[in-house]
C-alpha cells in the first residue's frame, strides 16, 4: 500500500476497493508510530477531520480530482486555519492563525486530508532542521543523520511514508537539499506560480511553495493542484495555472540536457560524483541530447543570497514584536525591554543571525556596497540562465555535495551555507527545479537536480518521469519503515 | 509678524493628504474615520503573518490625478517601499511608502501673497500608508494601540525649501488644499487629521547663500497654528543663533496651548530606516493610458472658474474670487445658479450676504447649511420675481432654516409677497394722501423730503409688502 502512486490510490478509492478513512488510517498509524524516531512532525491529528472528510468523499465524486481522501502534512508555515502554525519557532508557538494558506485551502478543495503539521528549521533557515526550536528531525535513512532543511520534516515524513505527500517551500534549496538527503522527489516550482498568501514569509523575493513525494507524476498532480493565479499575492503570476499530464512519449529524444562541468568536476565527494555522472549517462542513453554549458556568475550566488534573504528577513520578522501575537516575554519594564526580551526569547541563534546580517546590509551607507551589489549579481545570474536557455532545455546538477551529515557536523552557520552553492543560482533566477533520487552512496541517498526555464515546469518534470521509468531508486525506502 | 531686520527664514513643507478612498491602501478594510476602535483591521492590518499587501488602484489614480493638477511629470514606473523601525501602532515593523521612484516627480503651484503671486515647486509626491494610533492618555498603567487608521492611504507632498515666510507657507498649504478638496481625492477635514504637515524651518542673515540648519516641526493641522508654529520656531532659531548658539537638526513638536515648539528627538537618536524595495509588491508600470483617463478627470480649479464667473456670468471680481476659492461655496452657488431666472450678480450677492450672514450666526459652513442649493433656489427666484424684497428675502431664509419650508411655503403662510397689484396700491396711496393733507400741501409747497414719509406710511401699513418701485411710481403721479 505504502508504494502505491496517486493514481493507484485513487483509482482503489474510486473502485470502492479502499475507502478513505482506511487509506487514511494507515498513514495516521504510520505518522504516529514514526515520529517518535524522526520528530519528523510537529502537531499530529487525532483523527480525520470530519469537515476535511465530507469534502474529499464529495471530491471522490468528481474523476478529475485525483487527490481526492490523499493524505498529506503541510510544512508548518503554511497557515491552517484553526491549528496552531509554528514556523519552528518559539515566537509562534501558540500561533493558531485564522485563516487558511491559499496553498492549503487549494487542496483541501481538491480533497485531501491533513494528517500532521511538518517541522522545519526556524522560519525556514537552516540546512539541517537542527534549528527548530521543537527538536531537530532524524534521517530516517539513519537516524544519526540530518534530513537537510529547512523542509526537513517533510522529506523526512514522506522518505519514511508517514504519508505520501508533503508541502514543503524552497527559499535558496529548502524543498531541493532535504529532498535530496532524504531520497524522495520534490519540486519548487517557478517564482509567481503558487500563491504565497499564507505562507509565513522568510525571504519574499526568492519564498515558493512546492512539493514532496515519491515520484516526479506524484509531484505534478499535487503541484497542478496548488498552483494558480491568486489575487491575495502581487506577486502571483495572473497565467499561474496549470495542468501536468504524462507525457505520451516513452524517452527523452530531442531534449537537449545541459550540464555544468564545473560543478561535477569540482565535486569533492566521489560517491556523488560517480552517481551524479551515471545518472547523467541514463538521460543520455534514453535519447537525450547532453550539452556542456557554463554559468559563469554563478559562483557568486551564495555571497549574493545571504545578503538578499537576510535583508527581506530582517524586515519580514519585525511584525513578531511580542505586542498583538506570539511570544511576550513576561520580564518587561518598557517598551524597549517589551521588544528586546520578546525577540531575544523568541528567536533562536541562526534567525537572530540572520536578523542582525540583514540589518546591516541594510543600513545607510552600507546598502549600495551589500543590497544593491547582490541584486546586480542577481540580475547577472538570471541572465546566464538565459543564455544557457537558448541552448538547451533543461539543466542537470548536482543538489547537494554530499550525502546526508551527521548531527551537529556543522556546528558554525558559514560552513552550512556553502552546501547551497547548487541551489541557490536557479532560486536568485526563480527558475523551476526539481530534485530526484538517483544512485545512493554507501546506502544514503543522493539526487540530481533538474532545473527548468521560466514557468517550464513540464519539461524538467517530463525528465524526471522518464528517468524514473527506467530507474528504481525512487522506490527504495530505509529498511526499518518498510 | 516680520521677521527681525537683517534675517531671513526659509520654509519647506511635507503636507500628508489622507486619500479618501472606499478601502485602505493594501487591504480591502474600510477606511473611514472615527469607527469604534480596532473594529476595521484585517489580518494584514494586524500584520497576521502570512498576509500579502495588494495594492489599492484608486489610490493610484489620486495620486496620478493629483501630479496632473501641479504639472507634475508622473513616473512611468513606481516602487514601494519599506521604511523599517519598531513601534506599537506600526503592526508590521516596517511602513510601505516610496523612496527612490515616487509616483509624482517635480511640479511646481502658484501661490497668491500680498496681492502678489509666486511659484513653489514640488519635489515629489508619494503614496504611503498610514500607521495606527496610539492612546497614552486613557488607561493608567497601559498605553492603547487603535489600529483603524493602520494602512489608510496618503499622499506625502514634498515641497522645495522656496518659502521665506509663514504667510507663505500658509498659502501653499491653502493652495495644495484646494487642489485636493477640488479633485475629490481629499475630505479636507483638518480636525481629523485628513490634511496636516511637517515643517521645514531654518533662518540665514540676508544674503547668505547657505541653508542654515533646520528642525522639523510635526503634525500641524490648522492653518493657523502652521503660521504661528513657523514664526516662533525662526524667531527661537535667531535669537539662538545670535546668542552665539547652534540650531540643531531636531524634530519639534508645536504646543499650541503654549505658542512654543519643543523638541522632541535630536538626529543621533533619529531611526535609520533601512528603506528597500518592498518585495512583497511588484513596481507599478503607469500607462499613457492611465495618465490620460486621469487627465480627463480634471475638474476646473479657481483660477479659471474665478475668470469664467467674471466673464460668462458678470460676477465682480472680488465675489467671483470668494466664491471659486470656496469647493462647497462655489458648488452650491452653481447648483443654484442653475435652477433660477435670477442673475448670477443678484445670487452672489445674496450668497455672500445674508445667506453668509446667516450661516455665520448659526456657527456652521455652506456645507452644513439646512437650506439645500435647491431651496436657496426658491429664495433668488422669488426675489427675481420681485415677489419678496431682499429685507423680507432674509427674514424667509431665517424661517426656512428653522422650519424646513421652502420660500413659496414661508412667504404662502406668512403672507409676505409683495403687494404689486396696482389697483390694490392706488386705494393705498389714496389713503394715505387723504389722511395727511398737512404732509401733502407741505410737499407741494417744495418740501420733497416729504415724499419719503409717505413711502414710509405705505410700508408701515403694509408690513413692508408693498412693491417699492409701483408705491414710488404711484405716488408721483398722484402728487403731480
Amino acid at each position: 500500500m505504502i508504494q502505491l502512486s496517486i493514481r493507484e490510490m485513487a483509482q482503489l478509492l474510486r473502485d470502492k476497493q479502499l475507502s478513505i478513512p482506511e487509506l487514511c488510517s494507515i498513514y495516521f498509524d504510520r505518522a504516529r508510530a514514526f515520529n517518535q524516531q524522526t520528530n519528523a512532525l510537529l502537531k499530529i491529528n487525532c483523527d480525520i477531520d470530519p469537515a476535511e472528510l465530507l469534502q474529499a468523499e464529495e471530491a471522490l465524486l468528481d474523476e478529475s480530482k485525483l487527490l481526492a481522501g490523499i493524505p498529506l502534512v503541510h510544512k508548518d508555515l503554511f497557515c491552517t486555519q484553526g491549528m496552531v502554525t509554528t514556523c519552528g519557532s518559539r515566537m509562534l508557538e501558540n500561533f493558531v492563525p485564522p485563516y487558511d494558506a491559499t496553498v492549503v485551502s487549494n487542496l483541501k478543495d481538491q480533497g485531501m486530508i491533513t494528517v500532521a503539521k511538518a517541522n522545519m528549521d526556524e522560519f525556514a533557515m537552516g540546512s539541517s532542521n537542527e534549528h527548530s526550536a521543537f527538536g531537530s528531525v532524524q534521517n530516517p535513512w539513519d537516524l544519526t543523520r540530518v534530513p537537510g532543511g529547512s523542509s526537513g520534516g517533510s522529506a523526512a515524513a514522506v522518505a519514511a511514508r508517514m504519508v505520501p505527500v508533503a508541502t514543503a517551500t524552497d527559499t535558496g534549496g529548502s524543498i531541493r537539499q532535504p529532498t535530496a538527503l532524504c531520497g524522495v522527489t520534490g519540486i519548487k516550482p517557478s517564482y509567481g506560480r503558487v500563491s504565497r498568501y499564507g505562507m509565513v514569509a522568510f525571504a519574499s523575493s526568492l519564498d515558493q511553495g512546492g512539493v514532496m513525494a515519491r515520484t516526479a507524476d506524484d509531484c505534478g498532480i499535487v503541484l497542478s493542484a496548488m498552483c494558480g493565479h491568486d489575487h491575495k499575492d502581487s506577486t502571483s503570476h495572473p497565467d499561474a495555472a496549470w495542468q501536468w499530464n504524462l507525457p505520451t512519449l516513452k524517452n527523452l529524444k530531442g531534449i537537449k540536457v545541459g550540464v555544468v562541468i564545473d560543478w561535477i568536476d569540482g565535486l569533492n565527494d566521489e560517491g556523488v560524483k560517480q552517481s551524479t555522472i551515471k545518472a547523467i549517462d541514463t538521460l543520455r542513453q534514453q535519447g537525450a541530447e547532453i550539452i556542456d554549458v557554463a554559468l559563469p556568475h554563478a559562483h557568486l550566488a551564495v555571497s549574493a543570497y545571504y545578503v538578499i534573504a537576510p535583508a527581506e528577513c530582517s524586515s519580514n520578522l519585525s511584525r513578531f514584536d511580542g505586542v498583538r501575537y506570539g511570544h511576550r516575554s513576561i520580564d518587561t519594564a518598557d517598551l524597549e525591554t517589551l521588544y528586546v526580551n520578546s525577540r531575544s526569547e523568541g528567536f533562536g541563534e541562526e534567525v537572530k543571525r540572520r536578523i542582525m546580517v540583514g540589518t546591516w546590509a541594510l543600513s545607510s551607507g552600507y546598502y549600495d556596497a551589500y543590497y544593491l551589489k547582490a541584486q546586480k549579481i542577481r540580475r547577472l545570474i538570471a541572465e546566464d540562465f538565459n543564455k544557457v536557455f537558448e541552448q538547451v532545455d533543461v539543466l542537470a546538477a548536482p543538489v547537494s555535495p554530499e550525502v546526508a551529515f551527521k548531527q551537529e557536523e556543522k556546528a558554525d552557520g558559514v560552513s552550512m551555507y556553502q552546501a547551497d552553492v547548487f541551489t541557490i543560482p536557479a532560486s536568485l533566477a526563480g527558475l523551476p527545479c526539481l530534485s530526484m533520487p538517483i544512485q545512493s552512496v554507501h546506502g544514503l541517498p543522493v539526487g540530481l537536480q533538474l532545473i527548468g526555464r521560466y514557468f517550464d515546469e513540464r519539461s524538467i518534470l517530463n525528465v524526471a518521469h522518464q528517468f524514473q521509468q527506467v530507474t528504481e531508486w525512487h522506490k527504495a525506502m530505509p529498511e526499518a519503515y518498510k | 509678524m516680520t521677521i527681525k531686520a537683517g534675517w531671513e527664514m526659509v520654509v519647506g513643507l511635507e503636507i500628508h493628504v489622507r486619500l479618501n478612498t472606499q478601502s485602505k491602501l493594501f487591504s480591502g478594510m474600510r477606511a473611514s474615520y472615527g469607527a469604534e476602535p480596532n473594529t476595521q483591521v484585517s489580518f494584514l492590518d494586524a500584520a497576521l503573518p502570512g498576509t500579502l499587501p495588494v495594492v489599492n488602484q484608486k489610490a493610484v489614480e489620486y495620486a496620478i490625478r493629483f501630479g496632473l493638477s501641479i504639472d507634475a511629470v508622473i513616473a512611468p514606473l513606481t516602487v514601494f517601499s519599506r521604511k523599517n523601525y519598531f513601534y506599537p501602532d506600526l503592526p508590521k515593523g516596517y511602513q510601505i511608502s516610496q523612496m527612490d521612484y515616487p509616483i509624482v516627480g517635480p511640479g511646481r503651484i502658484e501661490i497668491e501673497v500680498d496681492g502678489g503671486s509666486k511659484v513653489i515647486d514640488i519635489t515629489r509626491a508619494h503614496l504611503e500608508e498610514d500607521a495606527g494610533k496610539s492612546i497614552h492618555d486613557k488607561y493608567d498603567r497601559y498605553s492603547a494601540i487603535d489600529l483603524n487608521r493602520a494602512g489608510t492611504p496618503l499622499i506625502e507632498v514634498v515641497s522645495e525649501p522656496q518659502m521665506s515666510s509663514a504667510k507663505e507657507a500658509v498659502a501653499y498649504m491653502r493652495a495644495i488644499y484646494t487642489r485636493v478638496t477640488h479633485l475629490g481625492i481629499c475630505d479636507g477635514n483638518l480636525q481629523e487629521g485628513s490634511f496636516r504637515c511637517d515643517a521645514n524651518v531654518s533662518v540665514r542673515r540676508v544674503g547668505d547663500q547657505n541653508l542654515g540648519t533646520r528642525a522639523e516641526i510635526k503634525n500641524l493641522n490648522s492653518f493657523r497654528f502652521i503660521e504661528k508654529a513657523i514664526n516662533f520656531e525662526a524667531k527661537r532659531q535667531i535669537k539662538l543663533v545670535e546668542s552665539g548658539g547652534l540650531v540643531v537638526q531636531e524634530t519639534r513638536l508645536y504646543d499650541a496651548e503654549k505658542n512654543e515648539t519643543r523638541s522632541m528627538r535630536s538626529k543621533e537618536n533619529a531611526n535609520d530606516y533601512r528603506y528597500f524595495p518592498d518585495p512583497d509588491l511588484l513596481p507599478i508600470v503607469v500607462t499613457a493610458e492611465m495618465i490620460a483617463a486621469q487627465k480627463a478627470r480634471l475638474p476646473e480649479f479657481p483660477e479659471a472658474k474665478k475668470h469664467r464667473y467674471i466673464q460668462s456670468l458678470g460676477l465682480k471680481e472680488a465675489e467671483a474670487h470668494t466664491i471659486a476659492h470656496d469647493l462647497a461655496l462655489s458648488q452650491y452657488f452653481e447648483s443654484a445658479q442653475e435652477q433660477t431666472k435670477a442673475k448670477a450678480d443678484l445670487n452672489a450677492k445674496f450668497l455672500l450676504g445674508e445667506m453668509t450672514a446667516l450661516l455665520n450666526a448659526e456657527g456652521v459652513d455652506i456645507s452644513q447649511s439646512r437650506i439645500d442649493a435647491h431651496a436657496y433656489a426658491g429664495v433668488l427666484e422669488a426675489l427675481a420675481e420681485s415677489h419678496i424684497s431682499r429685507k423680507i428675502a432674509k427674514q424667509v431664509i431665517e424661517t426656512m432654516w428653522h422650519s424646513g419650508q421652502s420660500a413659496a411655503e414661508v412667504i404662502e403662510s406668512q403672507g409676505l409677497a409683495q403687494i404689486s397689484d396696482v389697483s390694490a396700491l392706488i386705494a393705498l396711496v389714496d389713503q394715505v394722501l387723504a389722511n395727511n393733507p398737512d404732509q401733502v400741501a407741505s410737499y407741494r409747497d417744495g418740501n420733497d423730503k416729504m415724499f419719503n414719509f409717505f413711502v414710509g406710511q405705505i410700508m408701515k401699513q403694509t408690513k413692508g409688502q408693498a412693491n417699492p418701485v409701483q408705491t414710488k411710481t404711484l405716488l408721483e403721479e398722484k402728487l403731480k
